[in-house]
């Protein structure tokens, strides 16, 4: 579905991937896990098309993503949940969510939409009519998710998701990415929480310093001894 | 009195029409542009054209500046801003600058740079019942004047909070990369921001030059700066916040025109020489004491 193939990306003088390949097969969960500043987010950024490859390919669906604006490659079907949630904390809950749906046409479609995501997240329902800016850090987290997944989606691309969550939060977060799963999208989740990722991604990849270091399995690489050490505090 | 507060009311009312261009740009682009009060003047001589050419009536003129005053911002976004979209924002500022010289320029070489006459439209005759009954001097012309900018603020209002591309306005002001991730393209949303602005600020033009007899290609320098500060005052980017500081404007600057203090006892001076100082005074007020302005939203916001 998703492919880079041999991807360099530059902010200015500095590179922050380099010659970075993976894969993504239809209906998987591929988790990308990295200490901060491995390139992890840059490489979400750059499906999405917010930061443009220096060298390499990225491909979606056998398209090539490279001359796609970004607001045309959510109209192919990539959902981002940006890092930090970032949500339009001026608008309310419902007012979030239509922007998510801003591509897509008719009422009808648009509140199919909104039903689905009011029903993987009540909280969301009980308070759409309430200022994003007012909502609880989960809460928040649960309208980026949500609003994202308006567009309906193919491919969701999450960006630290647990960032800065409760425990039990982030337990709930995670059910509802394999609950997403389950529904029919692919997802590429970036998380720096290896042990969550790995225990409801199909598939992983490790980044260091903009490189692709390990990918295997996900069970695998939380067997591994590298990963172990690094990245699962042991 | 009450007169002032009637003539504070008229000012206030055009400044609110040029502030709302500045504050909505500068919501979706944090940029300050400049060139705004020229598309006012630029809307100004369309109607003036409209009016004394074409002979249209008085709201069909006025339609006609705000549709050549949203193309005029479009074309400036387009060829002007567009292209500066990544680069450093006082380069597009200095742009600003560069496009409000141009207008001035143009305008002087195609009208003169002598005033011209504008046509009242409507005639500023005092209505006569309150004139007798509360001593107050309120034309028809100036109540069309206020009922239409009233008509605008609502319109824009409405526009804002109620249609998709008015919402989609507000999500490119709080975030531009998190809209472009929604799938807003939020190229348009800008343009579409500059010819809202634009119409606006052309309407202001019409009713500011029907108001005051006149029209010349820098009349909308003094303007523009006030307006400037007025969307400073309410907090710039806050769409009431710019309404309210073009309001607060406009009494601080009648009141001030009203006073006249003595210097000896020969001499005295009067407020309106000082209007413009005072305005400005309240910009460094402003910036000194409440930076976001009186409406102005914080710029931290909860993670």
């Amino acid at each position: 579905m998703l492919v880079l193939r041999k991807v360099d990306v530059h902010y200015g003088p500095i590179q922050a991937l380099h010659d970075v390949s993976l894969e993504i097969a239809e209906g998987e969960i591929v988790t990308l896990i990295g200490a901060n500043g491995a390139g992890k987010s840059t490489t979400l950024r750059l499906v999405s098309g917010l930061v443009r490859s220096t060298s390499g390919e990225v491909l979606f669906e056998n398209a090539s993503l490279a001359k796609v604006a970004p607001h045309d490659i959510v109209a192919r079907g990539i959902g981002q949940v940006p890092e930090g949630r970032r949500v339009f904390a001026g608008l309310t809950v419902l007012e979030n969510l239509e922007m998510g749906a801003y591509l897509v046409r008719g009422r009808q479609r648009v509140r199919e939409a909104l039903e689905e995501v009011f029903e993987l997240f009540p909280r969301l329902r009980e308070r759409r009519t309430q200022r994003a800016g007012t909502l609880s850090g989960g809460e928040q987290q649960m309208l980026a998710i949500g609003r994202t997944l308006m567009s309906r989606p193919k491919l969701l691309l999450l960006d630290e998701p647990s960032l800065g969550l409760a425990p039990t939060l982030v337990q709930t977060i995670f059910g509802v990415i394999a609950d997403i799963q389950r529904r029919g999208v692919t997802i590429l989740l970036v998380e720096q929480n290896a042990h969550m990722a790995l225990r409801v991604a199909d598939r992983g990849y490790v980044l260091e310093t903009g490189r692709i270091v390990l990918a295997d399995t996900a069970a695998n690489l939380e067997a591994s001894p590298e990963v172990r050490a690094a990245y699962l505090g042991e | 009195m009450l007169q002032q507060l009637v003539n504070a009311i008229s000012l206030g009312a055009v400044y609110a029409l040029i502030a709302l261009g500045y504050t909505m740009v500068y919501g979706v682009l944090r940029l300050i542009n400049f060139a705004h009060g020229e598309v006012f003047m630029v809307g100004a001589f369309v109607g003036l054209a409209a009016l004394s050419v074409f002979h249209l009536p008085f709201a069909a003129a006025v339609l006609v500046a705000m549709l050549g005053a949203a193309l005029l911002g479009m074309v400036i976004e387009r060829g002007a801003y567009r292209p500066l979209r990544n680069a450093p924002r006082l380069a597009a500022l200095i742009t600003a600058i560069g496009v409000s010289l141009l207008l001035q320029n143009i305008g002087m070489l195609t009208v003169g740079a002598a005033p011209n006459p504008y046509p009242p439209a409507i005639e500023p005759t005092p209505i006569p019942w309150l004139k007798e009954h509360a001593r107050l001097v309120v034309t028809e012309q100036q109540l069309v004047i206020l009922a239409a900018t009233a008509a605008i603020l609502i319109g824009l209002s409405l526009i804002v909070s109620r249609t998709k591309i008015g919402k989609a306005m507000r999500a490119v002001s709080e975030d531009r990369q998190a809209a472009q991730l929604m799938g807003i393209n939020t190229d348009r949303v800008i343009s579409f921001t500059f010819c809202l602005g634009s119409a606006i600020a052309g309407a202001g033009g019409v009713f500011y030059g029907v108001y005051y007899g006149t029209a010349d290609p820098l009349m909308g320098f003094m303007p523009g700066i006030k307006a400037f500060v007025a969307a400073v005052l309410g907090g710039i980017g806050s769409i009431p916040g710019a309404m309210l500081g073009a309001l607060l404007m406009g009494l601080v600057e009648t009141g001030v025109s009203s006073v006249t203090i003595p210097l000896s006892s020969t001499e005295t001076l009067s407020g309106s020489t000082l209007r413009d100082a005072v305005a400005f005074t309240v910009l460094i007020l402003v910036l000194l004491v409440r930076p976001a302005g009186l409406l102005g939203r914080p710029t931290r916001e909860k993670v």
